[in-house]
């Protein structure tokens, strides 16, 4: 429809997720309208991404160089490990300052209906890191969901035997909700995991 | 679009967007619907929990063209002891995959929705090693396609049926034997499981006999949908 180098440019934005033809479109024309040094930026940054970015040998979370920048800190607590689905979760635990230790992402849970089992997530390296680091707690950090909650309990199931200390963090209410809308099941866990009120 | 009242089992659901979910249910009066749920990812959601695959659900729904909207949302049950055990996770699995297979969109089957929540609330109240097969089995006799185990499919014969072949319908005897072999106990639990003895069944032990019907149900619902049941392949439990 549009000359070559613009047809490419278009068909491979809409190529990206959540992008449809006209989003496409107007990207492709709001590139070819901005200053060639901003593009060339943004041509840089895709590169630069593809080029440098690999994933940790160790916690499989996206890294630059050889180990990602929390198993290379030696200041994190080696003790303990946090398991998540996602790079993405881990930049949400990190979000709340608590969490000191080290992580081990998936990458995805088990979904028996989408044909996602076992041996399609990083576990057996998650049991590979046990023998090598001094791991004494893990925190089983998948998503509050069937799928999440059913990898949380394969997880400790496995685990659970090797005498490690083994969480799952706890649901809830979200801080700032109103309890009339919590639906019955995260009600029905906070209720179950309350705490006593220090006075 | 117009609105419209129902209750359903959530069987599975897709990311959709930033924040929202495909949600496939099976309702009592609409039969398959797959519709938006806006937001839901969202951890302050109004919909929290209750649009996760297994809930049953009262719901207010728009419909639309291909999609349906979710407005509302009510948990009729969450099945949460299903739900804390891995072992009836899996379980509750196929019979949602086996739900999703057989049930058609907008095309209401009420008999199969009442097996649905049934089963569910069976699973809930005892983890029966023979819930699944038996409600394939069960499944498979709704739709028309209830093996024969009373005679054999080739030649009549009602004694010495040692044989099951899906392919055939049912079991064979020894002359007309094909297809995989078929133990006395376990031909007597599968006629058991059709013919009305469903509540002693159920309360059948775990051990090779299960493993056997489970065998058998699996195999002749997979030959009846054309497909692998990829939540007994890749069961966490397997």
């Amino acid at each position: 429809m549009f000359t070559g180098p613009l047809q490419a440019l278009v068909d491979e934005l809409g190529r990206l997720p959540g992008i449809g033809p006209k989003s496409a479109q107007r990207i492709a024309f709001h590139l070819l309208k901005v200053a060639p040094e901003d593009a060339m930026r943004l041509a840089e940054a895709i590169v630069d991404v593809k080029e440098r970015i690999t994933l940790c040998p160790r916690c499989f979370n996206v890294a630059e160089g050889d180990l990602c920048a929390i198993c290379s800190d030696d200041r994190r607590d080696g003790t303990m490990l946090c398991v998540v689905e996602d790079p993405r979760d881990i930049v949400a635990v990190e979000k709340t300052q608590e969490f000191r230790g080290r992580y081990h992402v998936l990458h995805g849970a088990l979904n028996p209906l989408e044909g996602v089992g076992p041996d399609q997530l990083r576990v057996k390296e998650l049991l590979g890191r046990l023998d090598d680091e001094a791991i004494t707690e893990i925190i089983l950090c998948t998503n509050p969901n069937l799928e999440g909650e059913a990898t949380a309990m394969y997880l400790a199931r496995l685990l659970k035997p090797l005498g490690l200390s083994v969480t799952r963090i706890a649901s809830g209410l979200p801080v700032g909700g109103d309890l009339e809308y919590a639906d019955e099941l995260t009600l029905g866990r906070a209720l179950e995991g309350r705490r006593e009120v220090d006075a | 679009m117009s609105l419209y009242r129902d209750e359903g089992v959530v069987l599975r659901t897709i990311r959709l967007g930033e924040a929202d979910r495909i949600v496939t249910m099976i309702t009592k009066a609409h039969g398959k619907v797959r519709a938006v749920a806006k937001g839901v990812r969202r951890t302050k959601s109004k919909f929290g929990a209750r649009l996760e695959p297994l809930s049953h659900v009262s719901l207010l729904c728009w419909q639309g063209r291909e999609l349906d909207i979710v407005n509302q949302a009510e948990v009729t049950d969450t099945f949460r002891a299903v739900r804390e055990d891995l072992g009836r996770v899996a379980k509750a699995y196929t019979v949602l995959e086996v739900t999703d297979q057989l049930s058609q969109e907008r095309h209401a089957n009420p008999r199969l929705y009442d097996m649905v929540v049934g089963a569910l609330r069976a699973l809930d109240a005892r983890d029966a090693p023979l819930l699944v097969p038996a409600f394939c089995l069960k499944v498979l006799a709704l739709e028309g396609s209830s093996p024969v185990v009373d005679e054999c499919v080739s030649c009549g014969e009602r004694e010495g049926l040692v044989a099951f072949d899906i392919i055939e319908g049912g079991v064979l005897c020894r002359s007309c034997r094909r297809g995989r072999s078929i133990s006395p106990a376990a031909l007597e639990l599968v006629r058991r499981i059709l013919g009305g003895g469903l509540t002693s069944a159920l309360a059948e032990p775990d051990g090779p006999l299960a493993g056997e019907v489970t065998d058998l149900a699996t195999e002749a619902m997979e030959a009846h949908l054309d497909r692998r049941l990829r939540s007994v392949r890749s069961s966490p439990t397997a």
